[in-house]
């Protein structure tokens, strides 16, 4: 990472700090920010949080293995999350993973090698009444079927550019 | 996106602000008694008398309290929360307000899982529109004396932070593992405040209990579980959605009314909740009976129970925060009895101690996620027993 990378980086933590304030409690937002804009947490990032909240940097690490939408696992700009449970896998969530592995020639857990998608399971999204449903990043799809996967990833392709984290680091 | 139909909800005839006004114009004391007269009992699951929680945070003193709303909404096969936060997130924040009131703190919380993230951008709205016509604020509709105002926070993937005292360790920018209790986050809660944690629903209905009077509650429903309750039905059913029942309704009238007669099982509760054979489907959907945070799953006749029962145990396996061993090891332990039975090598023997561990495991975890996490499995062997044993796999 360039050292102008590093100074933007610790910036913007500082500016969230700023905003949630500057104690223990703002941990778990601040993180959320970091994971929303980079889509992951490095070593260096969870280091400069603990600094500046004054706590040890394995506190901080302990935070972000806990939670599973935090991880210092580099992922892609559109990070898949498809409900595996019950309601949905009754309507059918198994041939809409086979799908999504189909189309994004990866499997769950991965990562496509261009950094745009990540594929992952999720538990219960409250939309057991309309599934399959599947997050993409923030956004919720209900009654997804093997069929309209590709326009969904179309979608993403098109129109979610905006709000895609932006990657440095690693996949920079 | 939207299947359900909420125009003809009682939320949906309840006018914002009214329950506030009334509120206001009480003393705490008199809220309070309010509740307890209407006989509400939380809607997130447990069923805890809800003025029976505020009277312990109102009596602890401290100099601030704190207003927890309970938006983590987890549990598999629920999404009413989801339905009320989008069409009627007023009737929860005027709620929260109340109880600010009521028990006297500033300050309320919002505790919304990661998953809803894109809820929040309205909800601020709305509490934005609130501060603008002094609902909330200070001297909240120029009382003075009481400020109040609601923050949003949100989860980040984690079933057990929906638990109180994990939500409360979350909010503190800890790692969400559940607390042993006592000491009650109505003594000891958001940094060693008094704090009452409540469900969405409970809220909302604390608005419509101000507004239509704890007469009205308290007459509908049974002798012990009073009032109205939202249920998010799912599975194969003819209507899945969200629906307002009495408490006390049996499942056979609840899947009459959402065309699911033909269920060979019902679970209610959740993953946490049990699973019902269509041979007591007149038991009632109540605290004294069949208690549930509002899931409903019905499964049709062609339903491999297996399956279902598996299909929990990975939720549970993948969502114990791992701090006690009962609940790490009982639910893997489980689950592998549950791939046993699938290859058809599970001996009876075993399946009885596998039953033993469950019930271990109900007395001895350390927080309701595990104390719960065998009820499926264990009523499942107990009503499935046939279907799910002497399996013969799939020819390799
Ligand atoms: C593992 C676990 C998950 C829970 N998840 C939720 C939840 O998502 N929403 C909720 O309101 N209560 C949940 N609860 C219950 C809460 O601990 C608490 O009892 C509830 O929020 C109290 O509110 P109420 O009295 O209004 O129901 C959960 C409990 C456990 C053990
Ligand atoms: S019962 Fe399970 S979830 Fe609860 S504290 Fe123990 S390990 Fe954690
Ligand atoms: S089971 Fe998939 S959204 Fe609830």
């Amino acid at each position: 990472m360039l050292v102008s990378e590093r100074e933007q980086l610790r910036g913007n933590i500082e500016a969230w700090v700023e905003q949630y304030g500057s104690n223990r409690s703002a941990l778990i937002p601040v993180l959320e920010e970091v994971q929303r804009k980079y889509s992951h947490i490095s070593e260096y990032v969870m280091q400069v949080v603990a600094d500046i909240l004054d706590i040890h940097p394995v506190e901080v690490s302990g935070v972000v293995s806990f939670y599973s939408f935090l991880g210092r696992k580099p992922k892609g700009r559109f990070i898949i999350r498809l409900c595996r449970t019950i309601s949905c896998e009754m309507q059918g969530k198994d041939r809409v993973a086979r799908q999504l592995e189909n189309d994004l020639g990866i499997l769950f857990g991965e990562t496509t090698a261009d950094g745009n998608f990540t594929l992952e399971w999720a538990n219960c999204l409250g939309m057991c009444d309309q599934g399959p449903a599947l997050l993409v990043n923030e956004r919720i799809y209900t009654q997804v079927t093997p069929e309209t996967v590709h326009d969904i990833l179309e979608e993403c392709r098109r129109t979610f550019g905006v709000y895609a984290p932006q990657l440095t680091e690693e996949y920079a | 996106m939207k299947t359900t139909d909420t125009s003809k909800m009682t939320f949906a005839q309840v006018e914002s602000q009214r329950g506030l006004e009334s509120a206001l114009k009480m003393q705490p004391d008199e809220v309070r008694r309010t509740i307890a007269d209407s006989g509400l009992k939380g809607r997130g699951g447990a069923g805890f008398p809800t003025s029976t929680k505020w009277n312990f945070a109102a009596e602890t003193v401290g100099d601030l309290k704190y207003v927890v709303c309970n938006a983590d909404e987890g549990e598999p096969g629920t999404f009413k929360d989801r339905v009320i936060l989008t069409d009627f997130s007023d009737l929860v924040f005027e709620g929260m307000t109340i109880g600010g009131h009521a028990i006297g703190a500033s300050k309320g919380i919002v505790y919304l899982r990661g998953e809803y993230t894109y809820l929040r951008q309205l909800l601020e709205g709305k509490l934005e529109e609130r501060r603008r016509t002094g609902l909330l604020g200070k001297n909240v509709l120029g009382t003075s004396g009481f400020d109040f105002d609601i923050e949003i926070r949100m989860g980040a993937g984690a079933y057990v932070c929906g638990e109180e005292t994990a939500l409360i360790e979350s909010l503190e920018g800890q790692r969400g593992e559940p607390r042993n209790r006592p000491p009650f986050p109505v003594n000891t809660g958001f940094m060693g405040r008094p704090t009452i944690v409540n469900n969405v629903e409970t809220f909302a209905w604390v608005t419509c209990i101000l507004v239509k009077g704890s007469k009205w509650f308290e007459k509908i429903g049974t002798e012990t579980s009073h009032g109205l309750k939202l249920f998010s039905v799912s599975g194969d059913c003819r209507a899945s959605g969200v629906f307002e029942f009495p408490l006390g309704i049996t499942i056979k009238e609840l899947l009459k009314k959402v065309g699911g007669e033909n269920a060979k099982a019902v679970q209610v509760g959740g993953a946490a909740g049990h699973c019902v054979p269509a041979s007591e489907f007149g038991r009632a959907i109540a605290f004294e009976d069949l208690s549930t945070g509002g899931s409903i799953i019905v499964f049709g006749p062609g339903r491999d129970m297996l399956h279902v029962a598996q299909n929990f145990m990975e939720f549970f396996k993948d969502e114990s925060c791992g701090q006690c061993t009962p609940c790490r090891e009982g639910n893997a332990r489980l689950l592998e009895g549950i791939e046993m039975l699938e290859q058809g090598n599970c001996s009876m023997k075993y399946l009885r101690d596998l039953c033993r561990l469950g019930e271990t495991m109900q007395l001895a975890s350390k927080c309701g996620l595990g104390q719960s996490s065998p009820n499926a499995f264990l009523s499942i062997v107990e009503h499935f027993k046939d279907e799910i044993m002497g399996r013969i796999p799939a020819a390799c």
